[in-house]
């Protein structure tokens, strides 16, 4: 608050204010809600003349992310946004761009998926995208947000790697809370201008096809690459986000004396061994920390990044935290499994760790996830079998 | 369970389950005298809250307003013909 | 922490006036926080919208059960949707009303304890803002009333909120609505 840079916006806001200062030359989208205020603001910047990029109004997410597409393989920095039916919509087109490794970045508004029809915030829309061959981050509140988003651009950049970052729907688009944005300098100083690589991109002086065509010779190989680059960019997010905190903020925000470990791709904060550990994704891990404020014998994993997953950085902190349980709070299924983000955690800590790990599904369609129900997962894990929880439902 | 997701489609009717008439600020006070019976306000009410009745005092039809559907829009008044409409603020 | 949880109807501005707390608690010295809580998007449909304010970082996303402060923009909503079971003879609650508080039928509880008169503000911030804009905008009249029981914002830091929300409308509206919470202020 001593802090005069210090404003109170609306997440919306903070992301689009964001987006400017960092000088995509092509922006393209299809309103949808809850992304909506994103994009509005976007277009009004350049409405009123604020702004040099070009802002294409598209028929459909498929044009919008198709645009986008195609404006990044002439080699300038792009961006849309979109939720829920858009990303659907948007899918072909987005396995496409991870292919053609273009770095171009996305936000998600998330929001459950249809039907029934729900305007309201889950992550099933961005989690049924985790295995497109995009990075996806998920931010807790407006600033990591607006962090995320300038870290996104230089890893997408620097990788040929495109890159999403997930906010929750409402929960962060439609409030206002303290954020900072730093300076359009800060911002150039950290993410240079976008230099597409020599022959990198189509120019009508040096023509060439992308994406085009791979035979069973080659296809495999190409697929390959993309998943080294992908588990490679592990790295490489802990690199700029150390590089962010030196360029543009040396703390990090509202970090307090109960955190153990924040790099990037995941944070932990609670007690230096604990019980249990609950692990989520986005805006929710605010509510659970601090409904374990005060507690000794639960901590907290906020995963920052799914995609690449952060698998040896869970072990290590599981590891030295030595949890008897582990739960996973997620808001979307695999229907007929259960919790992708579950299942990825089992996997990493598969014969590493005796902890019992189960999976627990909540705020669905934007259901309420309140601190009682968080108490009452740690309270009662022990005594849970192993099935899939859905915390709250009457069923 | 396949039921809940069966009932929640819409059905045919709920409007009227959905009173409307708590939205209001301001309530619509027709002076019978003045009205001409023609019906405007009954076809204009986005609600149908307007009905033209019989009225035993006044020669033709005056019409009568459902106050647990009207919303106090002020549509009927914009648009009565002979100004029989004032909205009037209601206390509550 | 103080929570605060407004009532209406979609439509009135409940959402703005949420928006508004925050901004006055910010300017203020507070961090604060402001979300909606989205029913059907329709005109007329019982919409609530929340506020915490705290002089540290606020962290919980839940939705405001227990409020601190209960305003409600349309008295209408009295005794037809569940306001008052979560409360307790703390809350202070500012009603929208022609009426006085001793008439409202406030309670606090499941059991619908009758609560204190000294916790409800009646303010007929229609009549203000019918007089200021011709129009029935209460969410921030009502404001005017909150600053004057609350601490966390001042007048002061309302009329910052506001110049700083309505910049874009231009700077008659931000001089009404000025007008409308120090009116309100001072009833």
């Amino acid at each position: 608050m001593t802090n005069t840079n210090n404003q109170i916006l609306e997440g919306s806001r903070a992301i689009a204010l964001t987006i400017k200062k960092i000088r995509p030359g092509v922006i393209s989208a299809y309103p949808i809600t809850p992304q909506t205020h994103i994009v509005e603001d976007l277009s009004q910047f350049k409405a009123d003349g604020e702004v040099d990029y070009e802002y294409v109004r598209a028929e459909s997410e498929f044009a919008a992310a198709s645009i986008v597409e195609g404006a990044s393989a002439t080699g300038v920095r792009v961006y849309t946004a979109t939720s829920s039916q858009g990303l659907l919509l948007m899918t072909e087109v987005l396995y496409n761009i991870a292919g053609m490794r273009l770095p171009v970045v996305l936000t998600c508004a998330n929001r459950g998926v249809s039907a029934p029809i729900t305007i309201w915030n889950d992550h099933q829309d961005s989690v049924t995208m985790r295995d497109a061959g995009w990075i996806q981050f998920y931010a807790e509140n407006h600033q990591e947000a607006v962090e995320q988003h300038i870290i996104a651009y230089k890893v997408a950049e620097q990788l040929g790697l495109p890159a999403m970052v997930n906010i929750d729907g409402f929960v962060l688009t439609h409030s206002y809370e303290s954020v900072r944005i730093p300076s359009e300098a800060d911002i150039k100083k950290f993410l240079p201008d976008y230099k597409p690589k020599k022959n990198g991109y189509l120019d009508p002086a040096n023509p060439k096809t992308m994406g085009a065509f791979a035979t069973p010779a080659h296809y495999m190989e190409i697929r390959q690459a993309l998943h080294d680059d992908m588990v490679d960019a592990l790295k490489v997010i802990i690199g700029e986000y150390q590089a962010y905190r030196e360029i543009i903020s040396d703390s990090a925000p509202f970090s307090t004396s109960k955190q153990l470990m924040d790099n990037g791709l995941l944070e932990y904060h609670g007690p230096k061994k604990a019980k249990t550990i609950i692990i989520a994704l986005g805006s929710v891990a605010g509510t659970i920390k601090e409904a374990f404020e005060r507690s000794n014998n639960v901590g907290v994993l906020k995963l920052k990044v799914m995609r690449p997953f952060p698998e040896q950085h869970v072990l290590d902190i599981i590891e030295q935290v030595k949890p008897q349980n582990i739960a996973v709070i997620e808001k979307a299924i695999s229907l007929g499994a259960e919790g992708p983000l579950a299942m990825d955690i089992k996997t990493a800590l598969y014969g590493k760790t005796k902890a019992k790990v189960q999976s627990f599904i909540a705020g669905l369609g934007g259901r309420d996830i309140t601190k009682s129900m968080i108490k009452k997962i740690a309270r009662d894990i022990e005594k849970e079998d192993d099935e899939v929880k859905f915390v709250g439902s009457v069923n | 369970m396949l039921n809940m997701t069966i009932d929640l489609t819409s059905k045919p009717g709920s409007a009227k389950a959905n009173k409307t008439g708590g939205w209001r600020t301001f309530i619509p006070k027709t002076d019978k005298n003045v009205c001409i019976g023609c019906g405007t306000c009954e076809r204009v009410c986005p609600e149908d809250a307007i009905e033209m009745k019989k009225d035993k005092r006044h020669k033709g039809l005056r019409p009568k307003t459902d106050m647990n559907f009207c919303k106090g829009c002020g549509l009927c008044a914009e648009e009565c013909p002979v100004k029989a409409i004032k909205m009037e603020r209601e206390e509550k | 922490m103080k929570q605060i949880r407004l009532h209406g109807r979609g439509g009135q501005g409940v959402v703005t006036a949420a928006e508004l707390v925050a901004i006055a608690a910010f300017k203020n010295g507070y961090e604060a926080q402001a979300f909606p809580s989205f029913g059907v998007e329709r005109t007329g449909a019982p919409v609530q919208a929340f506020a915490r304010v705290d002089k540290k970082f606020i962290r919980t996303r839940e939705q405001v059960s227990n409020p601190d402060i209960l305003i409600i923009l349309d008295s209408t909503l009295i005794g037809t949707v569940d306001l008052f079971s979560d409360c307790d003879k703390k809350t202070q609650v500012i009603v929208n009303t022609t009426k006085k508080a001793k008439e409202l039928g406030v309670t606090f509880g499941p059991d619908e304890k009758k609560l204190p008169l000294r916790n409800i503000t009646a303010v007929d911030a229609t009549k203000i803002a019918l007089d200021i804009f011709g129009k029935n905008l209460a969410n921030t009249t009502i404001l005017g009333a909150l600053a004057k029981a609350v601490p966390f914002i001042t007048l002061e830091s309302l009329k910052e909120a506001i110049a700083e929300k309505f910049q874009e409308k231009g700077e008659a509206i931000v001089e009404k609505n000025i007008q409308a919470v120090e009116t309100a202020h001072n009833s």
